[in-house]
């Protein structure tokens, strides 16, 4: 609180300021970035505030500031269907850049397309409520009664005459063709009782365009009192999406802003720290899942072969926030967690191109450590520890191999690789062992490393597939393929030791969960 | 000379002065780079996890640079030799070679196999040559002793990675020369820094590290020379921390090849930010001829 305070009374209140106007209101980060994103943001969001402003909110606002406001009248009836086309256009843009765009794209969720839908519900039942009033009769009758004060029916028969030719009414009382002096009275009645406060419908185009088009079923629309259906559906629209808001995409509207203002004015190393932490927690909600850090992600492409969303940086922070949330997550998704977020190499591109700024990089890190924390360190790291736990090697020499362990399968997920299945050559020379550096690292090697080079190989050959995979040394090896130069067989040593750590780690995945 | 210039993930974020020195040098020595923005991870540090992701990742990076029909310069050896395997295992294996298009083509991509890897080193010795690198020495170094760092990826598997011979290797060592330092011979020149165990098993890595050091303080060398992102980092930051924990290190500063060329080239310091090691290897010019700047405008 202190440093809210001390914030907006001192020179930062500007800053505060500045960024409200370029960053919050007019988005110019994102009109850098991406010229039609801007665009298709900006029309939803331009679009909905002024709807929300001047038609949702017009008897606090519009009616306040200007005396003689009737929606009815011009630019009020105008801009409201020009407002609409607008938020139309972007929702179709998103829509289109969701599902059409080349680029590797993060999963498009339920959620993502929750707030499209919701805006195009709201658009679409608005529109065709005001269709369905411009047709409709009985809504004709009620403003002649309440605005009038007609009572010959000869004049009423002229305006609803003149309002059917001209505004699309669709009166079951009054037939075409006209006679054109009674339009002309219709006209003159009009423009006395009615054009003060309603402007003709045409300007309404879009309710106009959809009133033209239902104008032959009109009267059993009306007698359904379907324009009472649609205006629920459109109040409802509005009033479910206001009250899902806060769990929805829709809350970025209040985190992303207050995100952007926070990082304006905070500094690391000298604004308080539990401001910072708050500042943190932000950025969950801030993320407006749009996915540029997975468009730009480094190991974004090995998604293709390994199918774990986690991977991609848009999906990994919607995970970290589900680990966060408290609520006991199973091995497996931890795992799947684990995998994801260690298959990442910190290159700094997601937090360079996040539009909204969030500081992706702190948040890998921060996962990473609260993960080794939970256990489940960096899957390399885990494997070896998991090997030391559950491989005793040096019992070995009380046991006898037995027969019934051979894994077929399993070398023949080996011989299916070139470099792999050049095991099969190995005639035990030793060589490899001899020149490795890592077991001439050791006094005692075999105790350190468990089986030797050499020893893998023949494990290999013998189709024992917990000694080759339960061996430390896989995740001792330096790669520095020394061993393979050496071979005088041919025997890709590491590259055969590098597809084992693949079949391990899967294989120990497989265990654990 | 033109090539697509392929920095990976760590060199912009972590060893920038590797980027703008190589920048530097090679665009005195006119070779012209091309940068390809949407270049991902090499592949080298999913070849633990998943063959297939790993080759992929590869085969993305050169499709990109094949549809620009240029061959590429990677700066870390590890990089060098990721791709340089990729390329062999889609050689060697169609069905492989044939899943990762299946994937690429899904961006319109496709790998055909007809475009070059080469290293930094392989460039300026093969492309360039040591006598038209030697031309642009105007301060050459004098009774300085560097020990050359070779980098297990580069040099090994040679069938794959054809950079040097893999037992008595001489490009680096040359290269070295032309800037008229003496390359010094040590016992573990060839062997790993520890860098892949960085982060998997702590100890061990620091086993090798340490050795090398203590190797090439015996050997005599004043600084190490590397030209890889994990071998730099492994003798710079590492060895800092190393020297922050323990009195005995030997104290052998690591200096990037590009930047020991291009101090000599007489390259802005900028360009060279030798300020950016972490460890202080601005000595080395004490080891230098008279500055001649009319050398220079040659």
């Amino acid at each position: 609180m202190k440093g809210v305070l001390r914030t907006l009374f001192s020179a930062k209140v500007f800053i505060l300021l500045k960024v409200f106007v370029l960053d919050v209101l007019f988005q110019r980060w994102l009109m850098r970035k991406d010229f039609l994103r801007w665009l298709a943001h900006m029309c939803i969001y331009g679009g909905f505030l002024l709807l929300l402003l001047m038609h949702g909110l017009d008897k606090l606002i519009t009616s306040v500031l200007f005396d003689d406001y009737y929606p009815t009248l011009n630019p009020f009836i105008f801009l409201r269907d020009l407002s609409a086309l607008v938020v139309i256009v972007g929702i179709a843009m998103a829509f289109y850049r969701r599902r059409l765009s080349r680029m590797p794209r993060p999963k498009t969720t339920a959620i993502d397309y929750y707030a499209l839908i919701i805006l195009s519900l709201i658009m679409i039942s608005g529109i065709f409520l005001e269709g369905t009033k411009i047709v409709s009769h009985s809504r004709y009758q009620d403003m002649v009664d309440e605005y009038t004060g007609l009572q010959d029916p000869e004049e009423l028969n002229a305006l609803e005459a003149f309002w059917a030719d001209k505004f699309a009414v669709a009166s079951p009382d009054v037939k075409e063709p006209f006679d054109k002096d009674m339009l002309i009275e219709g006209e003159q009645l009009h423009e006395v009782s009615c054009a003060g406060c309603h402007a003709p419908p045409q300007w309404a185009f879009m309710g106009y365009g959809v009133a033209k088009v239902i104008r032959p079923i009109a009267s059993p629309l009306d007698r359904a009192n379907v324009h009472t259906l649609l205006w629920y559906l459109h109040f409802m629209a509005c009033f479910f999406g206001l009250a899902y808001l806060p769990f929805s995409k829709f809350f970025h509207i209040f985190a992303t802003p207050a995100f952007l203002l926070a990082d304006a004015v905070m500094e690391e190393g000298k604004s308080d720290p539990a401001n910072i932490a708050t500042k943190q927690a932000m950025q969950f909600d801030a993320c407006t899942h749009c996915g540029d850090c997975t468009t730009r992600c480094s190991v974004a492409v090995a998604f293709n072969e390994i199918p774990n969303p986690n991977i991609l940086p848009s999906e990994k922070l919607v995970a970290f926030r589900s680990l966060l949330s408290g609520n006991g997550l199973s091995e497996k998704r931890l795992m799947t967690i684990q995998e994801g977020s260690h298959i990442c190499t910190d290159c700094h591109r997601c937090t360079d191109v996040c539009p909204v700024g969030i500081n992706l990089e702190d948040l890998w890190l921060n996962l990473n450590r609260y993960l080794a924390e939970l256990g489940y360190p960096k899957p390399e790291r885990w494997a070896r520890k998991a090997i030391e736990a559950d491989f005793d090697l040096t019992k070995l020499k009380d046991r006898t191999l037995s027969l019934t362990t051979v894994d077929k399968g399993f070398t023949s997920a080996l011989t299916a690789s070139a470099q792999a299945s050049t095991f099969t050559v190995c005639f035990g020379c030793q060589d490899c062992t001899n020149v490795c550096p890592v077991v001439g690292n050791y006094e005692n090697p075999k105790k350190v490393v468990g089986l030797l080079p050499h020893e893998i190989m023949h494990s290999l050959a013998l189709k024992q597939k917990e000694l080759a995979l339960g061996s430390k040394m896989l995740w001792d090896c330096v790669t520095c393929y020394i061993c393979q130069e050496h071979c005088p067989q041919g025997v890709r040593v590491t590259d055969v030791l590098y597809e084992l750590k693949n079949l391990a780690l899967r294989h120990l995945m497989a265990k654990t969960t | 000379m033109e090539f697509a210039l392929f920095l990976g993930c760590n060199i912009p974020i972590r060893l920038k002065q590797y980027e703008t020195s190589s920048r530097a040098v090679l665009e005195q020595l006119g070779v012209t780079l091309v940068d390809i923005p949407e270049f991902n991870c090499c592949g080298y540090p999913l070849r633990n996890i998943d063959l297939k992701a790993f080759v992929l990742s590869s085969a993305r990076n050169l499709a990109l640079a094949e549809r620009q029909n240029l061959n590429m310069i990677v700066l870390c050896k590890c990089g060098y030799g990721t791709l340089r395997m990729a390329q062999h295992l889609m050689k060697e294996n169609t069905s492989l070679r044939e899943g990762v298009n299946a994937n690429l083509a899904k961006e319109g991509l496709k790998y055909e196999g007809d475009i070059q890897v080469k290293h930094l080193l392989t460039v300026l010795f093969n492309d360039v040559g040591t006598e038209a690198v030697k031309k642009k020495v105007t301060r050459p170094y004098e009774n300085v002793k560097i020990a050359t760092h070779y980098g297990c990826h580069a040099l090994r598997p040679s069938s794959v990675v054809q950079f040097d011979d893999p037992v008595a290797p001489t490009i680096f060592d040359q290269l070295v020369e032309v800037t008229g330092a003496k390359s010094v011979d040590w016992s573990t020149k060839l062997e790993c820094c520890g860098g892949p165990l960085a982060g998997i098993h702590d100890e061990l890595s620091l086993d090798f590290t340490k050795k090398k050091l203590a190797d090439a303080k015996k050997a005599g060398a004043h600084y190490m020379t590397t030209g890889c992102v994990f071998c730099q980092i492994q003798f710079d930051a590492v060895q800092k921390r190393i020297e922050a924990h323990t009195d005995s290190n030997p104290h052998v500063p690591s200096i990037l090849y590009s930047q020991l060329l291009g101090l000599c080239m007489n390259i802005n310091k900028d360009a060279l930010g030798l300020d950016r090691n972490q460890i202080d290897i601005t000595g080395l010019e004490r080891f230098m001829a008279a500055n001649d700047p009319g050398l220079n405008s040659a």
